[in-house]
């Protein structure tokens, strides 16, 4: 897709293209965008159209999530702590971006801090999914995942501490990927749960999803966790003679039927194209939630310590003394969500509960750390569903936040892990997209992509569109 | 009233590495002093929305110097901590810090205590980095508004904690000193920039509950903050009320410490190590800075005894500040050692002492100038005191000054010896003047001339070689 769009734009006009996507996202429903630079992004196109520069993105517009950092363009989170923010920096990936001859085109909704799985907790409104304009996008990436599948945006950055890549990807039929931890630098993410979280593409093919991740990746000496990378691109390999794990705990109970059936058929898709399956065992993936809350929460507690509005953001009318000035910004500026986190964290890491909780959490996350390796040493991938069901209600779960926690069953194990997972379009469900989630092992991208890649080509999901974007 | 050693104190002192070039985790240039407000700042010292810390590698070797010197035991490997909480000089809501596996462990130095030497242990050496700074607009009670300046926040401080093992304020002042000392021999620090030590020091009489006084930012300030405690807590124990676990400020100005009220809860830092820094594997670097180390106070105090042939006191004194000990070395190396030992440990230091000078104030070539007259005997000792004091007073040369002042020594002593020299080395000459040649002393003042280097006057020298003659002949 991508491919085709730089040749189009190199023999067409890019400012003519980009203008079209403004005109589409200004008689949107979908909500999917917080803020578009269309002037700067238009000047740069037109810019483009004269020079015609090259690069692997040359002249494609791209969407950026909200929480990503973006010199000269409103960043906010969907908070309105940070209303009004307009960072004096670009962010690793929007650096890379920019060498690559990418435009931004604006920011995209996500739930407020990314803390959510809906997109509902943006103080911007809820975001649409373009296959049901009822239903939630999928969370916290929903604005990037929806932009992408209703048209408004030929590619996207996301970010996953969760699954806020993967589980818009699979509401909405896009392609997402969380890399391996480590692999993208996180300087100008805005951090939510630092030890967890990665910056990932969303685009409609595994190939598209392989070069911004070829360009997004690699060391980045502003971030002291970020490591070398490989090549993402010629995946033509393919996937015959893979080893691929199915793990019991990722199926069964709480999951669709529907969702299970195709994910098993996308299962014995790859085993026609040449790979071959074995069950394999994730024993501690029960544990994975809890810990999983706990250690997002207590990293969210102390990130957004910095949100007081004395420095940038949101401001209450009158000062006070700083303490109580503090506490009226934030009371204020963050929603409902946020502040659930904000104090459940903060009571995680309190003295005489941070053993209890905390530490008991990092154990946990060891074991499911152990478990990966241990099913890494039968095989090569393991394939399970992105989300037990497609999407839901807008409003339908949002008032009961366990059984909303409940949904990232099955991608927060890969966060609490490291390792790197891709969702893709795998089937439909009364006209909802299916995602089929596959994981590898740490810095193992290559490999996963390449079978992503060549279950893409023999299946026809990724080539439906929603009506919307028509 | 005076109960000797029921007095316990510890101190918890914040040095910062000043010499360093770029703050602790950004490029930042740490030559803020002097600056416009908030103009040494970037993305991460400002703790902006997805910022990340980078370790600045020269701050773990300076911090490994200090660790060594003070006989620490470095850490296999050390882990970066938030400690959390609110403050308006805090942009990220937290500080970067140290909790668990600090850098260095259990350390230890000797101070001149108040019955000899006394050996302080050192609980823990660890990094974290500075906060911004708050000026009020007016006194802090009055203030109608403060300003946040950034420009410090994000510097390197090493938290240096010792055992309760001082017992007079006194003490805790010798280890505040022999600490600065060793700081600057490890040329890691510049105790004359504003704040760059801040300590707080705990302090309770024996059987009594300890309080915290925070915050001081001189030695002297720690001395009288301790010893106003000292009789605040022995004066409620004598009326029988007990004294209370408590932070207190000191109040430089009315020199006593007052109650901090702040909120009555115990602060919850909520330490956990920092997801955005990676475990360092410090011990791997301990070989190589320990190489590099320089010779430190007490070592360079005994080389210079005997290699001067100095009193220990003396040594002491020129080597407990390594610009003085620098200076010495200088001057020594082109005047008698011993002589220059005496003038600089004991005037020189003392006239830049009564006038809060530093050594930097005063030149080597002066003083190798200055101790030259004296050895040559062309001016007395009190002579050499006033050129010391003009140069520190009104500057100039000394050369100039002597002659300004007249403190040459008219018909010294050296002028007389060359006198008596010349007239018993030239009985020729003298022959021929008793004979009736006048003329014939001109030789003998010739001989005074040569001897003296031309420093005594020719009228002069004759006057007195006249002199010797007829008292010869008297
Ligand atoms: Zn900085």
């Amino acid at each position: 897709m991508l491919a085709k769009l730089k040749e189009q734009l190199l023999s067409g006009s890019a400012e003519e293209y980009l203008q079209g996507l403004f005109d589409r996202i200004e008689h949107s429903k979908l909500n999917a965008f917080n803020a578009l630079a269309r002037e700067s992004a238009v000047s740069r196109a037109r810019e483009f159209d004269r020079q015609l520069w090259g690069g692997a993105l040359a002249g494609v517009p791209i969407a950026i999530k909200d929480g990503i950092s973006t010199r000269g363009i409103e960043t906010t989170c969907s908070s309105r702590i940070l209303r009004g923010y307009i960072p004096p920096y670009d962010a690793h990936v929007i650096e890379r971006l920019k060498a690559e001859g990418a435009i931004i085109m604006g920011k995209t909704n996500m739930d407020e801090f990314a803390m959510g799985t809906s997109t509902e907790t943006s103080c911007f409104g809820p975001t649409r999914n373009p296959w049901d304009l009822d239903r939630v996008p999928g969370g916290s990436s929903g604005g990037s995942a929806a932009a992408v599948a209703g048209g408004e945006a030929p590619c996207a950055l996301g970010s996953d501490t969760g699954g806020s890549v993967r589980c818009p990807a699979s509401f909405c039929g896009v392609v997402g990927l969380k890399p391996t931890y480590g692999l993208v630098s996180r300087y100008g993410l805005i951090s939510y749960a630092n030890s967890l979280e990665q910056i990932g593409p969303l685009t409609t093919t595994v190939e598209d999803t392989a070069l911004l991740l070829d360009v997004i990746s690699g060391h980045d000496p502003r971030d002291t966790t970020s490591l070398e990378k490989d090549s993402y691109l010629n995946l033509e390999e393919g996937v015959c003679g893979l080893k691929i794990g199915v793990p019991d705990e990722y199926f069964g109970e709480g999951v669709d039927p529907l969702v299970e059936k195709s994910v098993w058929e996308a299962i014995s898709r790859m085993e026609e194209l040449g790979a071959s399956w074995q069950k394999v065992s994730l024993p501690h993936t029960r544990y994975a939630l809890a810990s999983y809350y706990i250690i997002a929460m207590s990293e969210a507690s102390s990130n957004l310590a910095r949100f007081d509005g004395l420095r940038y953001g949101h401001r209450e009318a009158e000062d006070q003394d700083w303490h109580t000035t503090f506490s009226e910004v934030r009371a204020a500026g963050f929603g409902k969500e946020v502040q659930r986190r904000v104090l459940l964290g903060t009571y995680a890491l309190s003295a005489g509960y941070y053993g209890r909780y905390y530490l008991k959490a990092l154990k946990v996350r060891t074991l499911i750390k152990e478990d990966f390796q241990r099913a890494f040493q039968e095989v090569d991938l393991i394939a399970s569903p992105t989300m037990p069901f497609p999407a839901f209600k807008i409003g339908e779960r949002i008032a009961d936040p366990l059984t909303l926690y409940m949904a990232d069953v099955f991608t927060v194990p890969i966060n609490l892990a490291g390792v790197p997972a891709i969702s893709l379009p795998c089937g439909f469900s009364q006209g909802l997209p299916i995602g089929l989630q596959l994981i590898a092992s740490h810095f193992q991208e290559r490999l996963m992509l390449r079978a992503a890649l060549a279950y893409e080509e023999a299946t026809p999901y990724h080539l439906q569109t929603p009506e919307v974007a028509a | 009233m005076t109960q000797k050693g029921d007095v316990i104190i510890g101190l918890e002192v914040h040095v910062q590495l000043n010499k360093l070039q770029s703050k602790l985790f950004c490029g930042c240039s740490t030559a803020y002093h002097n600056s416009p407000p908030n103009s040494h700042t970037c993305p991460v010292c400002l703790g902006l929305p997805g910022s990340l810390p980078v370790l600045n590698r020269k701050s773990v070797e300076y911090g490994l110097r200090v660790a060594l010197a003070l006989n620490c035991q470095v850490q296999q490997e050390t882990y970066f901590y938030r400690k959390n909480y609110y403050y308006p000089d805090l942009p990220k809501g937290f500080q970067i810090s140290q909790y668990d596996f600090p850098l260095a462990v259990g350390g230890s130095i000797l101070i001149k205590g108040d019955d000899g030497e006394r050996k302080i242990r050192i609980t823990r050496v660890h990094m974290e980095e500075d906060p911004g700074r708050l000026v009020h607009a007016g006194t802090i009670d009055r203030a109608k508004y403060s300003m946040v300046d950034y420009n410090r926040c994000g510097m390197s401080l090493l938290e240096v904690v010792t055992e309760p093992d001082m017992r007079s304020p006194k003490e805790a002042r010798a280890f505040l000193d022999k600490l600065r000392t060793i700081l600057e021999y490890l040329d890691v620090f510049d105790g004359d920039l504003e704040g760059s030590m801040r300590v707080d020091s705990n302090i309770s009489l024996a059987g009594g509950e300890r309080a915290e006084v925070k915050n001081i930012s001189s030695h002297k300030g720690v001395e009288k903050a301790l010893s106003y405690e000292i009789t605040r807590q022995r004066n409620m124990k004598r009326r029988g009320i007990r004294v209370i676990q408590e932070t207190r400020h000191f109040d430089e100005a009315r020199n006593i410490t007052v109650s901090i009220r702040t909120k009555e809860e115990a602060h919850d830092y909520r330490y956990f190590p920092e997801p955005d820094l990676v475990p360092l594997r410090v011990a791997d670097w301990v070989p190589e800075v320990a190489a590099s180390l320089p010779e430190l106070p007490d070592a360079r105090r005994e080389s210079f005894v005997s290699q001067y042939g100095m009193t220990d006191d003396h040594a002491k004194s020129l080597t407990s500040d390594i610009k003085v000990a620098d200076f010495y070395e200088a001057v020594a190396r082109e005047s008698p050692p011993r002589l220059a030992a005496v003038w600089i440990a004991d005037v020189l230091k003392g006239e830049l002492n009564y006038r809060g000078l530093t050594i930097d104030r005063f030149s080597r070539q002066d003083m190798v100038t200055i101790l030259e007259m004296l050895s040559s005997e062309r001016i007395a000792e009190d002579g050499a005191v006033q050129v010391i004091r003009a140069l520190l007073d009104q500057g100039g040369l000394p050369q100039d000054i002597v002659k300004a002042r007249k403190l040459e020594r008219a018909g010294d002593q050296a002028v007389m010896k060359a006198v008596q020299e010349a007239v018993a080395e030239c009985s020729a000459a003298l022959e021929d003047y008793r004979k009736g040649n006048e003329r014939a002393l001109n030789f003998i003042v010739g001989q005074v001339m040569k001897k003296t280097r031309g420093r005594a006057s020719p009228t002069e020298a004759f006057r007195l070689v006249k002199e010797a003659v007829d008292r010869m002949d008297a």
